[in-house]
């Protein structure tokens, strides 16, 4: 059992979403894209939306919308340190990215507030963490 | 294909339990059920058994054989799940199974057992409902999820804390009588404003409590009910079940619930009935946006109205169509497990009389619907007194 957590097992790495987490990192963030034109983020196989199976990796685009929000108070106990925290889904055109909303104070945060993609890590535990920081 | 009737029903208190075991739960829930059926547990061809977090909840996996011990059964045994929308899919099947003539008499039911965990270590088990990589990763909670569905809802249709606080008062109203109630105690608008904050807009008094609890119903065909000389009078005549993809990010909507209009949709032809013939329903209100959400995927209203309904007086017990009579996940509890087939019990009780809300029920109609996850998973029944 790993405290940190909670779910039984150790985090293993995860190909697919780990290397899109290094691509976040090093500024070559990128998203899949089938020949319909629907985004997702690996791990994928197939398009989740229409099944297709031929999925090409596009650049994620510099900038993204925030479409929804919330203040998190009450977290589980991987997120405990970092409570109170904003957690956001943001529009980056092609694809939504769920992260953690850092770089403005959380009364700020407004649906349409502009942000880019980075990875930084928890307070509470130090894994990595998908940030979407307020340009 | 024969009709299926409810034979009977049983619930364990909803509360905190903490020195009682899943299989003590669902044992009591079983026997109450059993004594209201009055059939046999030998005539019980299969058990199908809701569970979400037994493995984390009490350490116990296989839950099927074991609950089925725990309810006197010698008979086939399987554990559905599906999050918090478990026994309600452990029951489309057993409706499925009765229908088609593969079992004459079939247990359905569920347990859960949360309390002991805490609020961090259920916050915890809760979020693996959610997306580990696109969502848990990120710090999303389940409060947090329902609270990106509602501010997505504010944005773009309008409503408040205010709406949302007249859905809990009312589900807190309608609890005051239930003796399974988790919570039999009246709040006000302004306790549910000034309620401490979980995830913004979603506050303490939005939230369904941590719960322990069991429920559980006998299913029998037309034929076995008549043959036995059984008081069933009400039947299950409609099912329906729908799927969403799993994160929030990858939804075509963040305010509307496509699986859950999906299921009513299927339900509703199912049983030859519309919205508009629906004069009771018991819905999934975890959260109290989702009550909003689940009103409008039941086309009773049409998306972006349904926030005021509670506030309007059209849902509570003295509105034209009442909705979760039994107080709902809100003040009746939330063994999520269990809560499926819960609302079965309670939408059976309101429609055959003996329930303590059942003269706030204006029609012989009744819907449950009960979701897992964010919504992408649903299933919705459609409950009827036979003439």
């Amino acid at each position: 059992m790993n405290d940190e957590t909670g779910g039984g097992a150790e985090r293993v790495r995860d190909e697919g979403y780990d290397d899109f987490l290094d691509a976040v990192e090093s500024g070559e963030g990128f998203y899949l894209e089938c020949p319909e034109g629907h985004g997702s983020l690996p791990p994928r196989r197939v398009c989740p939306h229409c099944g297709a199976t031929d999925l090409e990796e596009v650049p994620l685009p510099e900038t993204g919308e925030i479409e929804t929000h919330t203040t998190v108070h009450v977290a589980a106990p991987s997120f405990a340190e970092d409570a109170p925290y904003v957690t956001a889904v943001a529009d980056f055109g092609g694809v939504r990215l769920t992260g953690q909303v850092r770089g403005v104070d959380p009364e700020d945060v407004a649906v349409g507030t502009e942000v880019t993609a980075e990875v930084a890590e928890t307070e509470t535990s130090g894994e990595r963490v998908l940030v979407l920081r307020t340009c | 294909m024969t009709g299926v009737r409810v034979a009977g029903v049983g619930l364990t208190h909803f509360g905190q339990h903490p020195e009682r075991t899943g299989r003590d739960l669902f044992a009591d829930a079983s026997a109450r059920a059993f004594a209201d059926a009055g059939v046999p547990r030998e005539d019980v061809a299969q058990l199908n058994y809701g569970n979400f977090m037994g493995e984390i909840g009490e350490h116990q996996g296989h839950q099927g054989p074991l609950m089925a011990e725990a309810a006197g059964l010698n008979a086939p045994a399987t554990r559905y799940e599906s999050a918090c929308a478990s026994s309600g899919v452990a029951l489309r099947e057993a409706v499925k199974d009765v229908r088609n003539g593969e079992a004459d008499a079939v247990l359905v039911g569920g347990a859960e057992r949360m309390t002991n965990l805490g609020t961090a270590g259920t916050t915890e088990a809760l979020a693996i409902a959610a997306d580990d990589l696109y969502e848990v990763r990120a710090g999303m909670t389940f409060p947090a999820a329902y609270a990106l569905m509602a501010r997505a809802y504010f944005d773009r249709y309008g409503g408040g804390k205010e709406d949302l606080a007249a859905i809990a008062v009312k589900n807190h109203d309608n609890a005051l009588d239930n003796e399974f109630a988790q919570f039999q105690k009246a709040i006000t608008v302004e306790d549910a404003l000034d309620a401490q904050m979980i995830a913004e807009p979603l506050g303490l008094y939005d939230a369904c409590p941590i719960t322990d609890g069991a429920s559980a119903a006998v299913l029998v065909s037309d034929e076995y009910a008549e043959e036995h000389g059984l008081d069933a009078p009400v039947s299950i005549t409609g099912m329906g079940q729908g799927g969403d993809k799993m994160a929030l990010q990858d939804r075509q909507y963040l305010a509307r619930t496509p699986a859950a209009e999906r299921a009513a949709e299927e339900a509703y032809a199912d049983a030859g009935v519309g919205p508009a013939d629906v004069a009771v329903a018991e819905v999934h209100d975890c959260f109290t946006i989702a009550e909003v959400l689940a009103l409008e995927a039941l086309d009773f209203y049409a998306p972006g109205e349904g926030i005021g309904a509670a506030a309007r007086g059209e849902t509570t017990r003295d509105g034209d169509r009442p909705v979760n009579l039994s107080g709902g996940l809100k003040a009746k509890g939330h063994p999520v497990g269990a809560t499926g087939t819960s609302q079965v019990v309670e939408m059976t009780r309101l429609l055959r009389g003996d329930h303590p809300n059942s003269d706030a029920v204006p029609g012989d109609v009744g819907v449950t619907h009960n979701a897992g996850g964010t919504v992408a998973s649903t299933t919705v029944h459609v409950l009827e007194v036979e003439e």
